[in-house]
């Protein structure tokens, strides 16, 4: 259901994680809020942008073997849910490691990557992917 | 507020229903519904109708004004309303249908709940369900629905030290009942081992650990309390109803093993009602995943957090367990036509408190609780009824 106009408004957070900072208590949120749930009526106009390291810890996945239609090619492949090292969880697929090395707490840091596209000919859709941090002295 | 009973309930065949379309099952079920309850057209005051996402699923958008034309009811011009909050759709149109016979504005209303999923080849409706998700933010990337619940199983397990096989002991059990219900989707015995080696669709969740994907429909009748006796000597009052929100995408939970919506609404619904779980003889819940069973027993206060997997293992959920959970067989193996869940989870709990449930009957049944939940959690309505 991703049409041009649809993906293009999100370009800022999907190329480069860009989330929100509630100024009036210190919460990031992504995706972006335009309301931060605590602060509520107080968060407004203090909802500043904030762009993410893009590292964190791996809360949970799965291997999908059933796949969307868009996604048919790809299967299996992983998706999980990543805890970003500013608060946030963010979901996405798990990519550049064999799937079961795939582990709950491994530390994984976001890439950039093509997420789906429009058949032969449409637009491609690109975004985040997650992949190990590889360099064990990291961990 | 007035005190509300269900006084009918009708239900239709849940499966793969190639040659029932969408408006066949509702008036179906709408008319058994009107029989039982012993009612005529010109008592219904209004309709509700709970559907999912009929404009994917058929193509089809104003469902209340279809459901009224399909039954005969618009020659009396009788006010419709579709609710839609996903697989709680149900659930909540039987929410809607209470607060408007309990507030005094409408004395009998019919509620109902349909959904036609077989129109559509597999891999669409697959698609269809995962509208239930954040579109921009999980499904966007690939996510689908069984990868959400395995994503839960996986970090209950994590958490918990839930095993596979306690996960594969709900489809078995669902199956057993199943084969009880004569309505179900799935008459048919399975083993933890057949689950186990079942094509895998997000693992750790094989298909067999999935409901599946059917036609069908579920109505109710309610009638304010004191003056259901007009109609039927079969009165089951509505004792609890309750409902509560969550953040849509699984990722904007502090903790994926708990679903606060479930705690919340069970809180409000146990109030309402003046019981506790341990009041609960039985329960009807969302099973829409295996590990959607366990989480459902544990958030509703019959077991401790962490505890669900150990408490279905050991049988305590079984018809003759101690806390019976989906004598009907649940979403596994009675099937889950979305829209229709909510409304045939309270029909079951209807015919068991009736003492009508056959071969499936739950013993002493007096008070029993239906939990029916949209998306991975993000909405769920739970209702307590009573034998009067």
């Amino acid at each position: 259901m991703t049409t041009v106009p649809r993906f293009w408004r999100e370009i800022p957070q999907r190329y480069n994680l860009i989330g929100t900072k509630c100024k009036v208590c210190g919460r990031v949120y992504f995706p972006p809020r335009e309301v931060c749930p605590y602060c509520r009526r107080k968060s407004l106009e203090n909802m500043e942008k904030i762009k993410l390291s893009g590292k964190g810890t791996l809360y949970s996945y799965t291997i999908i073997h059933t796949p969307p239609s868009k996604f048919e090619g790809q299967a299996p492949y992983a998706v999980g849910i990543v805890e970003l090292e500013e608060g946030p969880r963010i979901t996405s697929q798990i990519v550049d490691c064999e799937l079961d090395k795939i582990k709950i707490g491994m530390k994984v840091e976001a890439v950039f990557r093509k997420i789906q596209e429009d058949g032969d000919t449409g637009a491609i859709y690109y975004g985040f992917k997650f992949k190990p941090v590889e360099n064990e002295s990291e961990r | 507020m007035r005190d509300v009973a269900i006084i009918g309930v009708g239900i239709t065949k849940f499966g793969e229903l190639w040659d029932k379309s969408f408006r066949a099952l509702i008036t179906e079920a709408g008319t058994k519904a009107i029989l039982d309850a012993g009612i005529e057209g010109k008592d219904i005051d209004a309709l509700f109708v709970g559907s999912m996402s009929p404009g994917r699923f058929i193509g089809q958008e104003h469902i209340g004004a279809l459901v009224a034309d399909s039954s005969g009811l618009h020659v009396m011009n009788i006010p419709t309303t579709r609710v839609e909050n996903a697989c709680a759709s149900g659930g909540l149109a039987l929410r809607q249908a209470y607060i408007s016979v309990a507030s005094g504005i409408h004395d009998i209303v019919v509620v109902g709940g349909v959904e036609k999923m077989t129109d559509v080849i597999g891999g669409e409706a697959t698609d269809i369900l995962a509208m239930a998700a954040d579109q921009e933010w999980e499904a966007f990337f690939g996510v689908t629905f069984p990868a959400l619940y395995a994503m839960i199983a996986r970090r209950h397990m994590h958490e918990y030290g839930t095993t596979r096989e306690q996960l594969a002991e709900v489809a078995v059990k669902n199956h057993d009942n199943g084969l009880l219900n004569p309505n179900a989707h799935f008459r048919r015995k399975i083993t933890v081992d057949s689950v186990l080696n079942a094509t895998m669709v997000a693992d750790p969740l094989t298909v067999l650990d999935c409901s599946p994907i059917s036609d069908g429909a579920a109505a109710l009748v309610l009638a304010p309390l004191d003056k259901a006796k007009q109609y039927t000597d079969k009165i089951v009052k509505i004792s609890g109803s309750g409902q509560a929100s969550d953040s849509l995408a699984l990722h904007g939970r502090e903790d994926i093993c708990t679903f606060k919506a479930t705690v919340e609404a069970a809180r409000q619904a146990y109030k309402q009602a003046g019981v506790e779980p341990k009041d609960i003889d039985f329960a009807e819940v969302h099973d829409c995943f295996t590990i959607a069973e366990i989480l459902a027993i544990e958030d509703l206060g019959f077991v401790k957090k962490g505890e669900g997997g150990k408490a279905t293992e050991e049988g305590r959920t079984r018809i003759d367990g101690d806390i019976p959970i989906n004598p009907s067989g649940g979403l596994k193996a009675k099937g889950h036509p979305v829209g229709a869940t909510g409304i045939a989870q309270a029909a079951e709990v209807v015919l068991q408190l009736r003492g009508e449930a056959g071969e499936r009957q739950v013993k002493d049944a007096e008070i029993g609780l239906t939990h029916n939940i949209g998306g991975s959690g993000a909405t769920c309505v739970v209702h307590i009824l009573e034998v009067v």
